[in-house]
This record gives C-alpha cells, structure tokens and sequence, in this order.
C-alpha cells in the first residue's frame, strides 16, 4: 500500500464518519444532546448555505483589498443597494432574473464610478480611502433610508425556485414505520450553487485569463505590474466593477432568501470583515474557507447557544489573529 | 503662532454658544413635546405616531382652553441615550412644560428615570410598553394611557388553550425586555389554564435567518407564539413558509400590527388565521373607532388603518389636551393641577373607556384579534372579542402579581 | 504604508507660560467663563458633552495622530469604564450595584478600561496599519453583542439606570454648574498630559515607531510593548471619557457602544483634526451643534445625510479636518490683509 493510498483510504474512513450522522437514523441519546437530528442537520445545512452567500459579499471585498489595499467599508452599502435595486427590477419587470441582472450591472457602474472618482484621487493614501469609505457608507445608508423608507421588503423568486425539496436524509421514523424526510428549501441550495460556480468562475478568470494573471501580478508587486506597460487603472477599475457587482448580486440573491431593510448594510459589512480576517485579506479561497467558518459557526450558534452565538463569530476572528494574524490563507507580509 | 490662530478660530465658535435660549411660550400658545423616532429604521412606525398624535389635535381643531396648541418634535432612534438626550432638549432648550413619548420600551424606561429629575415637567407616554415603566418604581410625573406589553396580551393564552384547543406551544421571539413582557402576558394565562410551553427560543437582535431555529422547534408542538417585529416578523414568516412549516402561529401584538400585515410578499398565507391580541383591532365596528380611522386618514401619508403606534399617540395625546383643557391651559404651578387632572381623568377612546390606576397606568380594553383577508384584497386583524378593562396586574391581585417576578428569558416557565 | 498623520511635536524650551501662548490662555479663560453666559442646557448639552465626546475623540487622536493605529473601539473603552461605574456603584436596575464609594468605583472603572484598551490593542498589533481600522471595528461590535446578550453582567438590552454623580463637598456633580466644571477640568487634564506626554521619550518613541517601526526595532526598541503601552494611556482618557458619560446620561446600555456611536467618536477626530490635540474637542463642539439642532434647520431625518458630507468634504478636502481648513485658509487672509493695507 503507498503512502497515497494510505491517506486515501484515512480520507474515506473520516468521509464515512462524517457522513453517518447525517444519513443515518439517530439514536434517542444522541437525539437528546443534539435537540434533534432534523435540527442537527438543517443547521448544518443552513450554515453551508449562509457560508455561500457570505462568500459571495466577502469575494468583492477581499479582491478589491488584494489588489488595491483598499479597505472599502462602503461594502456593505453596496451590498444593500444592490437589494433594493433588484426589489425594484423585480417588481416592475415580474422577472426575478430581470433583477439579479439589474444589481450586477447597476453596481458594477456604481463601483467603477467610486474607483475612478473617488479613489482613484486619494491612491496610495489607505488611510484615506477608508475614511471616505466610511463617509460615503453614512450617507448611503441615509439616502436609502430615505428613499425606500424603513420597511421591509421581500424580493418575489419565482415559481421554480420556489418550495421545499425532500431530501434522502431520514430524520426519524414514525411509530408505524415510515420514514420523514428532511424537507429543505430549494432556494436556499440554489444560492449556494450560484456561490460554487461564481467561486469556481472568479478562480478561472484569476487563473486562466490575461486579465486575471494581471490582477494577480498586482496583488503581488503593483509597482512592477506598472512598469511593465500594463494600464493600471484599467485592471483597477474592472476589479472594482467585479467587486461592487458581486456585492450588488449578493444583495438580490440575499434579498430574496432573507428580506431587504435598513441596517443590512452593517450587517453584511461586519460579516465581509469577520470572513476576510479569518479566510486571510486578499485570497479568494480564503473567502470561501472564512465564510464557511462563520456560516456554521453562526447557524450552529444559533440553535445551540443562542445566548452568545452571535458573539461566537468574532471569538474565531480573535482566535485566528491570536494564532496566525495574516488569516487562514493570508500571506504575510 | 499658529496655535494662536488655532484657539482663538475655537473660542470665535464658542461666543456663538452662550446665546441663552429659553425661548418661552407666548401666551397664546401651549407647546407640547412630541417624542418619537424619526430617525434610524424605526422612522416609519415614528412618523405613524406622530399621524395619531396629529390626529387628536386636529380634533381639538389645534386649540385647547383657547389657546393655540403648538408641537414641538424631538427625535430619537429607539436608543435609550438619544430619548433621553431628545427629551431634554424639549424641556430643558425649547422649554416644553408637557411631554408626549416616548415610543419603544427601553426608551420608556430611561425616559421615566429622567422625569424623576424634572418634578415641574408633566410626562405622558407615547408608545413605551416596557411593564417598569409604572410598575415597579414608579415617577409621580410619567403617565400612561396606553396599556403595557402584557396588558396586550390579556385573553390569548385562555383562547388559545380553550377555543382553539392548543395544549403545547413553542415560542419564538426577540431576545428582550419588549418580547419577553409580551411572552409573560401570553404565559401568564396559557400556563394558569393548563398549557404546557415546552420550548422557548430567543433569537438575538438583529438576526434574519431563522431557518436554524425553525427546524429546532419540537415537532410535536400544536401551535408557535411568535413575537417578533418588523423586518425579524416578515423574515421568520417567509422562511417559515419557505420550510414548509405547517403548525398554525399566534402572534404578538406587533407581529400582525399593520406594519407586518402591509409587507410586500408571499408571507400572507401563512398569516393568515394567524390569533393575536393588542389594543387595538382593524375591523372594529364601533362608531368611536370608525370615526377615529376616518380622521386618521386625512392625515397625509396614512395606512389603510392606523397602527398600534398610532392609536397610542393619539390615546395619549387626546389624554394630555383633555387634561390641559380642564385646567384652562394653565401649568405656570409646575404642572400640578394638570397632573391631578390627569391621575382622575378617564375618558372614552376609539377603543373603549380609559382611565389610571394607582401607578399611573391605563387600565383599558384589550381586543382579540385574527388575521383575515378584507374585501379589497388587503390582510386585516379581524376581531374576536373584547375583553373589558384590563390592568396592569392581569386581573391577578398585586401582591401576587408581583411575587411572580420581573419578566425575563425563564419567567415564567411551564414546560 | 503611508499613515503619516505627522503631529506637531515642536520642542522649545521656553518656560509654561510662553509655551502656552495668549491663544491658549484666553481660551482657557473664556471656557471657565463660559457658564456665567450660558445656560443650564448650553452648559451641560453643549458643553459637557462636547468635552466628553472631545476627551473620547482625543483618546482616538492619540492613538491615530501620534501612533497610526486608527481605533473604532475608544467607545467600547468608554463603555466598559460606564458599566463598570454602573456595577461598582449604584443603579437601580436591581442587577449588581455593589455600593462602592465613588473615590473607589472611577480609579477602578478607569484601569478597567485601560486594561481592556491595553487587550485590545494588543491583539490588534499583531496586524498593521489599515487593518487595525477593521479590527477594532470587528472588537466593538463583539463587544456590543456581547452587553446585548449577557444578562449577569451587562443586563442585556436594558442595561444599567439609574446612576447618579455623587454628591461631596456639598455639591452634587449632575448639577449643570459642577458637571460643567468636572467635564472642563477632565479635559483640561487629558489634554495636558497628552501635549506633555507627546513630548516626552516615551511620546518620541511612539512617534518614531509610527514614521519607521522596522528602524525602531532594529535599534532595540520593544516595538509591540511601546504600541500596547499606548492604548493602555489611550484607555486611561477613554476611561475617564466614560465615567463622565455615564454620569451625564444617568444610564449605559449597549445603544452606548453601539456601531454607530464608534462611528461618531471616528468623525468627531477626523471633522477637528487628528493633528492636535485641540482637534477632536473642536470636532466633537460640531457635530453635538449639528445633532442638537438638525431637527430644527434640516429635520431630523436628514441629519445623517449632512453630517455624512460633511464629513467626505473635510476628508477630501482637509485630511487635517478643521484645523488643517484653518491652515489652509490663513495664508490667504494675511494676503489679504497685506493688499488692503496703505
């Protein structure tokens, strides 16, 4: 047996291990620890399902800083405009697609917009940009307010990604033997597809594309990437169209899954920086490690110790900077 | 020398601050504090407030004891610190001698600690339904003629045990005082009439995703009491929807408040049959209250039908102007002969007769609602029944009410 | 990285009172003359809680200006020192309140706070530069969290009322008049010590550490011991900062140390200036001006929309805020001057 196979073998002992207390049919004591095993396994699956839609939030953010050092604490604003731009779309098209579309573009022209009139001014400055960020966040957050008022609104998905799906994971057995299935929203996995294949898409475009080995040689020495004859500014700005357009599909894809109101803005922006810190400033795969993180630690928090979950997330961004302060996947510099 | 420059710029600025401004009423005009929230993400619910208190004053056609009645708005954002830093600028700067508000629980509170350092300012509630705000140490200057967040629940848990045969219930709510007052209320009865409560889940503040918790509610449960509100309501109902959630709700006071039941969604459904009581109730047929909705909707910007929000301004408002009539307008004795007026009178409101109990709190009629389609399409608390006079103690004598605790996350318990 | 918020640090050997300046010496008059002018409201809306804010905003000044760690959490600093006020002291909330005399509630709730500064500024060392900026925010909305949920301690949403100023010397120190006093005398200190400390080798160091930590270690300088001794006396005036503030309210709660409040302290310090120590007490004179009076010139619903472009248009215009607007313009008015002259 080689060493490879050896850790083959390792691997699907631990999948099997993992996979048991999903599919198979609890016993009472464990059911007793766990509250339950329907409870168990949709927090599970909640938290993988979260960790996708913080994923996509957090890839912007972590792009932009990777390549621009440009800590944009207006995020979460265009997180939320995003949201209601898509709302809007929706309702006046009646086409969900209409709206998803919609908040991508809108808010890459946004985000092209911010870099090239604002940042673009105060390049070099960190400091600065952060400021300006955070100035521009405040009054953001405030003209959404008064625009679209305090209430609450609820993108419409339509019919087909409506409904629950009936899962193969049998959460217990009735006393005339029949099994209950777990039922789980479609919704909620389709998002976490959309996650998966714009992961995947981000990772090709930084990989396998001209634009992307450009990008990549900026994060690692700017300077050079100028002086060899590359048009900077031009990479910028197409990094901050991907960035706040994400942020911006984020927000509709979210928006319909959760619901859209004021103070989203903050709460996706906390998120963003938690997921960035922990996954490591700058790497995409870090984001997805990061937001995985939080996404179940956040939804396991909640079913388990509801009292001090919330708080549970920033307990593992302290951790991670008391242990390895450059993130999961940070490099350090 | 630039410092130089520096400090005296400073001290320019600083000889614009010393103006003294108690600017005090002429004597035509009685001005009135009007606090409530309009800023932050409770502006909405604040600027239906501010359409009920309008609209008791536009029923006095502005005048009262022939004087003109003048509104001064402060504003907070539902924080306790900046009620309090709002209602000192109405008192101690725009020098209001009468105060109406706040409009949520905490803000109650801190405000009620406040009036105990202005004996000469009259202090009425807006919205505030925090049970300690009259209950447990008490200001002789704050009153209340709306009703607390238990008084709201009187009659559900007995309805919910007896009509509708529920004998287990799950509750979900917020994770503080307002959520937990309203559990005490809903309880309080459940339990006493045989009801067994065998989870409570408190989701903290400011969460959206509720899918987690839904599927932790045991399954064999008859019905979930759910208090949450706002944006918190329309996002379990959605995903409880979503989830395929089958067991029937009950709801708290501002879980269907008009707010809830005017969101745009698919969350009607769910609602829908959806027991709650509050104080008040859409589909009231009473002429006082028909007329109060009639004259509530001239008010610019209106709902189908007021809020629970605007009801309490209003009930509050109309309060503090029959009390000003009574004693012609007149507080240059520190207010005393107003609060004296205030603490005998009782009155007929939309909503059936008010008046106070020893604390200071309103002793009034609760309405038992359910959530039903109207004929335009629109959701609606349909009503169920009145239960008549309700006080503070939930008909319980004091005494005994008060051995029970102050509400919190395991008061009361029947598992 | 390029947080060069160089501040003034002239060293001069003159003796105190012409290094003061008649600038500073008529200030310093006019503020203890203020009260005969102003009002109970002035004095205590306007006036205290300015200087408060002023001191919240200085202990940022001090940590951004002189040691380029910007900081979100000398709210949470402050927060910490009021609960602890609120759990020594007296409340009436009927949680804790253990009755401590307040000669023995401050000096304990200040090292509180500055011992908590201290823990957060040295897990935020760790990282440089901007990344403080997310972290501390990341801290104070923990924090914030925290109060919320933990009733034994922080009793959850409610938080603490019912806290009153003592009463010695036959004065009672909520009256408007002595609170006015306390918070000048407070600032009065904290701004001293910093102007003090700025100069002396430790304020050097710092300094030195800021423009070129790599060198500083390099010469044997304990860099992250300098860094966390900073926030520790940081945490001192935040501290202080927040036994005045809960005084001045009655009452903390998380809304207290909420993000937005964070918020407020970061614009106050950048509106007046993160050069000076003069700075942030200018700043936080505006924005408690712009907040107490939005709902009668703009509404109230619009005041964040205001104090928002305000805030771009001095970070944009002025990254020294206020003062910096001052240096800017004063070259002009001497010109001025000079044409108009004969």
């Amino acid at each position: 047996m080689t060493r490879g196979q050896a850790w083959g073998l390792v691997g699907l002992l631990a999948a099997a291990v993992m996979a048991w207390p999903v599919f198979a049919v609890w016993p009472d004591w464990l059911n007793a620890i766990l509250i339950s095993k329907k409870a168990f396994v949709s927090a599970i699956l909640n938290g993988i399902t979260l960790a996708g839609l913080y994923f996509l939030v957090a890839s912007g953010f972590t792009l932009i800083f990777g390549l621009m050092r440009n800590v944009n604490l207006a995020h979460g604003s265009l997180y939320l405009l995003g949201a209601y731009i898509g709302y809007e779309v929706t309702n006046r098209t009646g086409n969900w697609l209409f709206g998803v579309v919609a908040g991508f573009v809108a808010l890459a022209i946004v985000g092209v917009a911010m870099q090239v009139f604002v940042f673009r001014r105060l390049e070099g400055d960190d400091l600065r940009q952060t400021l300006v960020s955070i100035g521009i966040s405040i009054v953001a957050a405030d003209l959404m307010l008064a625009v679209w008022a305090g209430g609450t609104y609820q993108i419409a998905t339509p019919e087909w990604l409506d409904g629950a799906l009936t899962l193969p994971i049998i959460t217990a057995v009735r006393s005339n033997g029949a099994s209950v299935f777990l039922t789980y929203p479609l919704y909620r996995l389709v998002v976490l597809a959309a996650a998966i294949v714009i992961g995947v898409g981000l990772w090709l475009m930084l990989h396998r594309t001209r634009v992307g080995m450009m990008i990549r040689a900026g994060v690692d020495d700017r300077a050079m990437l100028q002086a060899s004859g590359v048009n900077v500014h031009a990479v910028f700005a197409i990094v901050f169209a991907v960035g706040a357009g994400l942020a911006g599909f984020a927000g509709v894809v979210g928006g319909s899954a959760l619901s859209v109101a004021p103070g989203e803005d903050v709460r996706y922006l906390l998120a963003s920086l938690v997921v960035v810190i922990v996954g490591g400033m700058g790497s995409i795969t870090g984001a997805a490690i990061g937001a995985l993180l939080i996404g179940l630690a956040e939804q396991i928090g909640l079913v388990y110790f509801p009292t001090y979950g919330i708080v549970l997330t920033f307990v593992i961004m302290v951790v991670t900077l008391a242990l390895r302060p450059q993130g999961i996947m940070g490099k350090a510099r | 020398m630039t410092m130089q420059r520096r400090t005296l710029l400073a001290l320019a600025l600083f000889t614009g601050l010393t103006a003294p401004s108690m600017a005090l009423a002429a004597d035509d005009t009685i001005k009135i504090g009007l606090l409530a929230t309009f800023e932050g993400p409770f502006t909405v619910l604040g600027e239906d407030s501010e359409r009920g208190a309008m609209t008791a004053v536009a029923e006095m056609n502005g005048m009262v004891a022939g004087k003109k009645i003048e509104i001064v708005k402060g504003s907070s954002d539902a924080s306790p610190d900046s009620a309090v830093r709002a209602a000192r600028k109405l008192v101690e700067q725009d020098g209001v001698k009468v105060l109406v508000g706040p409009l949520s629980g905490d803000e109650g509170i801190a405000v009620k600690d406040y009036a105990k350092t202005q004996p000469d300012v009259t202090f009425i509630n807006g919205t505030s339904a925090a049970q300690d705000t009259t209950l447990r140490d008490p200001a002789e200057n704050f009153f209340r003629f709306s009703t607390d967040g238990a008084q709201w629940m009187a009659g559900l848990g007995t309805y919910a045990f007896t009509e509708k045969g529920y004998k287990k219930v799950a509750t979900v709510a917020e994770d503080y005082s307002f959520p937990y007052t309203q559990v005490f209320g809903f309880m309080a009865e459940f339990c006493k009439a045989g009801g067994h409560v065998p989870s409570k889940s408190w989701v903290p503040i400011g969460n959206k995703d509720f899918s987690s918790v839904i599927a932790a509610i045991p399954e064999d449960v008859d019905a979930i009491y759910v208090a949450l509100g706002g944006a918190d309501a329309v996002n379990f109902l959605t995903q409880y929807q979503q989830g395929g959630g089958s067991a029937p709700l009950i709801g708290g006071s501002i879980t269907v408040d008009q707010t809830v039941l005017t969101s745009k969604g698919k969350l009607r459904d769910v609602l829908k049959g959806t027991p709650s009581a509050g104080p008040t109730a859409d589909t009231n047929d009473a002429p006082a209250w028909k007329a109060f909705v009639e004259a509530y909707k001239k008010q610019p910007g209106a709902f189908p039908s007021p809020s629970l929000f605007a009801h309490g301004y209003y009930v509050d408002m109309k309060a503090t102007l029959l009390g000003l009539d009574q004693v012609g307008g007149d507080v240059s004795d520190g207010g005393k002969k107003l609060r004296d007026a205030l603490s005998k009178l009782s009155f007929d409101t939309p909503t059936g007769k008010v008046s106070l109990d020893k604390n200071r709190n309103a002793i009034a009629d609760i309405f038992l609602t359910e959530v039903t389609e109207g004929a335009d399409g629109t959701l609606l608390n349909k009503l169920v029944k009145v239960v008549p006079q309700v006080n503070q103690t939930l008909g319980i004598p004091e005494d005994e009410f008060m051995k029970l605790g102050a509400v919190n996350r395991d008061n009361p318990s029947c598992p | 990285m390029s947080l060069t918020l160089a501040a003034d640090s002239t060293t001069s050997q003159q003796n105190w009172l012409e290094k003061l300046g008649p600038g500073q010496i008529i200030l310093a008059v006019a503020l203890a003359l203020y009260p005969l002018a102003a009002s109970d409201f002035f004095l205590t809306q306007i006036g205290g809680y300015s200087l408060i804010f002023g001191m919240l905003g200085l202990s940022l000044m001090m940590l951004a200006g002189y040691g380029g760690m910007v900081s979100l959490a000398q709210i949470t600093v402050a927060g910490i020192a009021a609960y602890a006020i609120a759990i020594l002291g007296n409340n009436n909330s009927n949680i804790l309140g253990f009755g401590w005399p307040w000669w023995l509630a401050v000096p304990f709730a200040v090292l509180a706070a500055a011992l908590a500064s201290a823990l957060i500024g040295w897990i935020s060392v760790r990282t440089e530069g901007i990344y403080t900026i997310m972290i501390t925010l990341a801290i104070a909305t923990a924090t914030y969290y925290f109060a919320q949920q933990n009733y034994a301690i922080f009793n959850g949403h409610s938080g603490y009322t019912g806290i009153r100023a003592p009463v010695f010397w036959g004065v009672n120190w909520r009256d408007p008049r002595p609170f006015y006093y306390l918070c000048l005398g407070s600032a009065v200190l904290s701004y001293a010590a910093i102007l003090y400390g700025a100069r002396s080798t430790f304020g050097m160091t710092v300094q030195a550490i800021r423009d070129n930590p790599r060198r500083m270690r390099a010469l044997g300088y304990h860099v992250t011991a300098h860094k966390v001794f900073a926030w520790f006396l940081a945490g001192l005036v935040g501290g202080l900062a927040g036994v005045l503030l809960v005084w001045f309210n009655g009452r903390v709660s998380p809304g207290t140390i909420g993000v937005d409040a964070a918020i407020d302290v970061l614009i106050i310090a950048v509106i007046g200036g993160l050069r000076h120590p003069i700075g942030p007490f200018l700043g936080a004179l505006v924005v408690v001006l712009m907040q107490t009076f939005a709902i009668d010139i703009v509404g109230a619903e619009r005041f964040n929309t205001l104090i928002g472009l305000v805030f771009l248009v001095i970070v944009f215009v002025s990254p020294d805020g206020i003062l910096g607007l001052w240096e800017k313009i004063k070259p002009h008015l001497t010109q001025e001057s000079l044409r108009s002259g004969p």
